[in-house]
């Protein structure tokens, strides 16, 4: 039994809240995805299968409306409206990302819908909330990461080269993790006794607060991180983590060992491949096997423990610049450090785990 | 309960409790957002290492001069409205306290290395015998099954290995990553609909479930239609040309991308979504480069993309990238400025328009603004108004509350070196 049997959700379609449709779908809902007559634009994106342009043939339509039913149905106009309303009076959900005021004018307004329906829960995802001075403005999943705080962390040591938008769709992702989180807390609340309500999920805010650092930093000390090759964005420069191994693929070198233990296995790793007289120092890693935990808030401070900080990344870059990029993967993890190849997608998705 | 009154307003998961050991923001973002919408979160932690587990305990940034594990501002931005309480999980004592939280809790959350709870006795048969319906969450890289299932993660190398590095980057360079652990705000997304999932399964058949979640998984599913394409077309992304995050290769746009404008690492996003919007670029260019006849079209701007966004570009950098927001925006076309955490933080009225910023109160840090949640609930509001708990702030609070000690007996514990 899936976890959302007998829950049905009401998704209008649309490509900013379509993963959210998805994940309830996949989690046992029955979720109605409701396109217009002539189809979702989305079954206009490509790819397509065989790269042969057909509204059933986008695979960005098929990724994002797996485990849904869908009906069309012209909404904006009062017959099809009806209808709508019918089907929604008679789930639990309703999902939309309709712009501000959309639904409203064709007359589904909170009276008919939350109001009307106390068992309702009404996630509406917006790029910037249903009002508000900036409600009125365009958005694309660029324009959120951008605007929204994301791209100014990821990018390249040289600022010639601009701040870098990640692949994959994530900023109508993150707004859709939050739109399920919400959907799911408020069943729960249901669950629990209570009635069904109305929830606004702004993507531009939600894209505010998946910024890890950038926000924090500022929040507590006004500092302003700025993009890194291949590492977390910091206030002053930090240490490389990205490495080029010696079949030209590239790994993640890890937060470097911090316990008596990750230095005693690297050390030895470090034997075992021959490499101890390449890295001055290896001294350091030494003492690291002697020594109790790494206090991380004195490196900088404190000579020594920085001495020993740095040794660890120091032997891992060694290493990776000596050997292909799965051999360090798989050798480094063995020794309990982690560490990470960079994987494409497509490696990603053949690798054996 | 003992907080019921704490707020007046409904809470939509007032009455649950949460044993928690996650930590970091993998596992600790997933228990902020359940405590800010009313679930009891009690984190239990080491007393023997004052916490240490979780590094954020320790590392900056802070917010004066003061250092040590209850100073940590990234701690306390992601374990507001927790308690904590401290546990020596190697006594007997402390093993037969954590039976007792465990007994009274519906769910058990972590993120330690896979097995680390089961080799402390709490693995999810000793967990099940405490509580039948006890929902258990684990979050780890690889789950608790596979070949790698004794591998370490943290979320840029969880970022590394399901692809969302790889794809961040531009073609002809190394890979630019995320910047920061996307993965780890993803992760705890994850692991909180783990746990709601659980619960609303549970309410309807009395069972509870280990829900054992693997990062890494979490990871793979968002790399978009790039898998299906490589599933059914055979075309993988590691090929010449790819990646290009700025650039939108599905659905097709251009112009597309952040481009440089006026001012030190100043910068504009601009999506040129369709053909209207390429009239409402030209209208605002207003330069006859922009009128060239072949750009009317998707196909012929996709066709010369890198002329387009040279000159897109060579125009933009000298024009203050708000101006640039404002007068694309004007004409109907999507643009940002990539703003800086000031200016997002202190002069957007949209972020301020969703109270993002909450204050809360922290026993020793004092006022601290941190992240809120970008969402509004018409009838059960979030809260996040307490700091992160102190090393042990609650132990005395909590054992006395949830256990019904006294308090002359967590004091002896306390001399036993057991909380």
């Amino acid at each position: 039994m899936s976890a959302l049997q007998g829950i049905r959700v009401v998704e209008l379609a649309h490509e900013r809240s379509a993963l959210a449709g998805k994940l309830l779908g996949d989690m046992g809902a029955d979720v109605v995805v409701v396109e217009p007559v002539g189809g979702s634009p989305t079954r206009t994106h490509e790819p397509f299968v065989n790269g042969v342009p057909d509204p059933e043939r986008s695979l960005t339509w098929w990724h994002y409306n797996t485990s849904k039913r869908g009906i069309a149905l012209d909404w904006t106009r009062p017959a099809g409206r009806d209808a709508l309303l019918a089907l929604i009076a008679r789930a639990d959900v309703l999902l939309e990302a309709e712009d501000p005021r959309v639904l409203a004018a064709r007359g589904l307004d909170d009276a008919v819908l939350t109001h009307a329906l106390p068992r309702l829960v009404h996630v509406s995802l917006t790029p910037f909330g249903p009002s508000g001075p900036r409600s009125g403005e365009r958005a694309t999943d660029l324009t959120i990461l951008a605007g929204g705080g994301p791209a100014w962390n990821c990018g390249y040591d040289d600022h010639e080269l601009p701040p870098i938008r990640g692949g994959g769709g994530h900023g109508y992702a993150i707004g859709c993790h939050y739109a399920a989180l919400s959907a799911l807390t408020a069943l729960v609340h249901r669950e629990l006794g209570g009635r069904g309500q109305r929830i606004d999920v702004s993507m531009h805010a939600a894209a505010n607060v998946t910024t890890e650092m950038a926000s924090y930093n500022w929040l507590i000390a006004k500092g302003t991180v700025k993009r890194q090759t291949g590492r977390h964005a910091s206030e002053g420069p930090s240490m490389p983590s990205q490495q080029r191994c010696a079949d030209g693929r590239y790994v993640n070198t890890g937060v470097p060992p911090r316990t008596p233990k990750e230095y005693e296995n690297l050390l030895r790793w470090l034997r075992e491949l021959g490499l101890e007289s390449e890295l001055p120092e290896a001294i350091f890693l030494e003492m690291g096997a002697q020594k109790a935990d790494i206090d991380l808030s004195k490196i900088g401070s404190d000579d020594e423990i920085t001495a020993i900080f740095g040794a660890g990344r120091a032997a891992l870059t060694l290493i990776a610049s000596r050997v292909g990029a799965q051999e360090f993967f798989l050798g480094a993890q063995r020794a309990g450090l982690p560490v990470g190849v960079i994987y494409s997608p497509e490696e990603a998705f053949e690798d054996e785990h | 309960m003992s907080e019921q009154t704490e707020d007046p307003v409904a809470q939509a998961l007032a009455g649950i409790r949460i044993c928690d050991f996650t930590g970091q923001l993998a596992g600790a973002g997933a228990t902020k957002w359940l405590a800010a919408f009313g679930a009891e979160v009690i984190r239990i932690e080491d007393p023997t290492n004052q916490g240490g587990w979780d590094i954020l305990r320790r590392v900056p940034p802070f917010v004066d001069d003061r250092r040590g594990p209850d100073f940590g501002g990234g701690f306390n931005n992601h374990n507001v409205g927790k308690r904590g309480i401290t546990l020596n999980l190697r006594t007997e004592r402390g093993k037969e306290l954590l039976a007792g939280i465990v007994e009274r809790s519906d769910v058990v959350t972590e993120n330690f290395a896979a097995g680390v709870l089961e080799r402390w006795g709490f693995g999810y048969e000793r967990l099940k015998e405490l509580r039948p319906d006890i929902i258990y969450v684990s979050n780890c890289g690889f789950g608790h099954t596979g070949p790698y299932v004794n591998f370490k993660t943290w979320g840029p190398i969880v970022q590394a290995l399901c692809g969302l590095t790889f794809t961040s980057g531009l073609p002809d360079h190394e890979p630019a990553g995320w910047g920061f652990s996307y993965m780890d705000h993803t992760g705890g997304f994850y692991m909180a609909m783990a746990v709601l999932l659980a619960l609303l399964h549970r309410k309807r058949t009395g069972e509870g479930q280990w829900v054992d979640m693997a990062c890494c998984e979490a990871g793979l599913t968002l790399n978009g239609p790039a898998l299906l394409d490589y599933t059914v077309n055979g075309r993988p992304v590691r090929r010449p040309g790819q990646p290009n995050g700025n650039r939108s290769e599905w659905p097709r746009m251009a112009p597309h991308g952040i481009y440089r404008a006026s001012g030190d690492d100043e910068w504009v996003s601009i999506a040129c979504r369709d053909d209207a919007d390429w009239l409402g670029c030209v209208s605002v260019i207003d330069e006859d480069w922009a009128r060239k006849q072949g750009w009317a079209t998707l196909d012929g701007r996709i066709a010369d993309q890198d002329a387009l966004d040279e000159q897109l570009e060579a125009w933009c950098r000298s024009r203050d990238k708000f101006e640039l927001q404002r007068t694309f925006q004007a004409a109907g076309v999507p643009a940002a400025a990539v703003q800086k955490p000031e200016e997002r933080i202190e002069r957007d009225p949209a972020t301020a328009e969703f109270d993002l910023w909450p204050t809360v109160h922290h026993a020793k840090m004092g006022d601290v603004r941190v992240d809120g949640l970008p969402v509004r609930f018409s009838e059960t509001p979030h809260t996040i108004t307490r700091g992160a708990p102190c090393i042990g702030e609650h132990t005395e609070e909590v054992l006395t509350s949830v256990l019904g000690l006294s308090a002359g007996e967590v004091a002896a514990l306390r001399e036993e070196g057991v909380v």
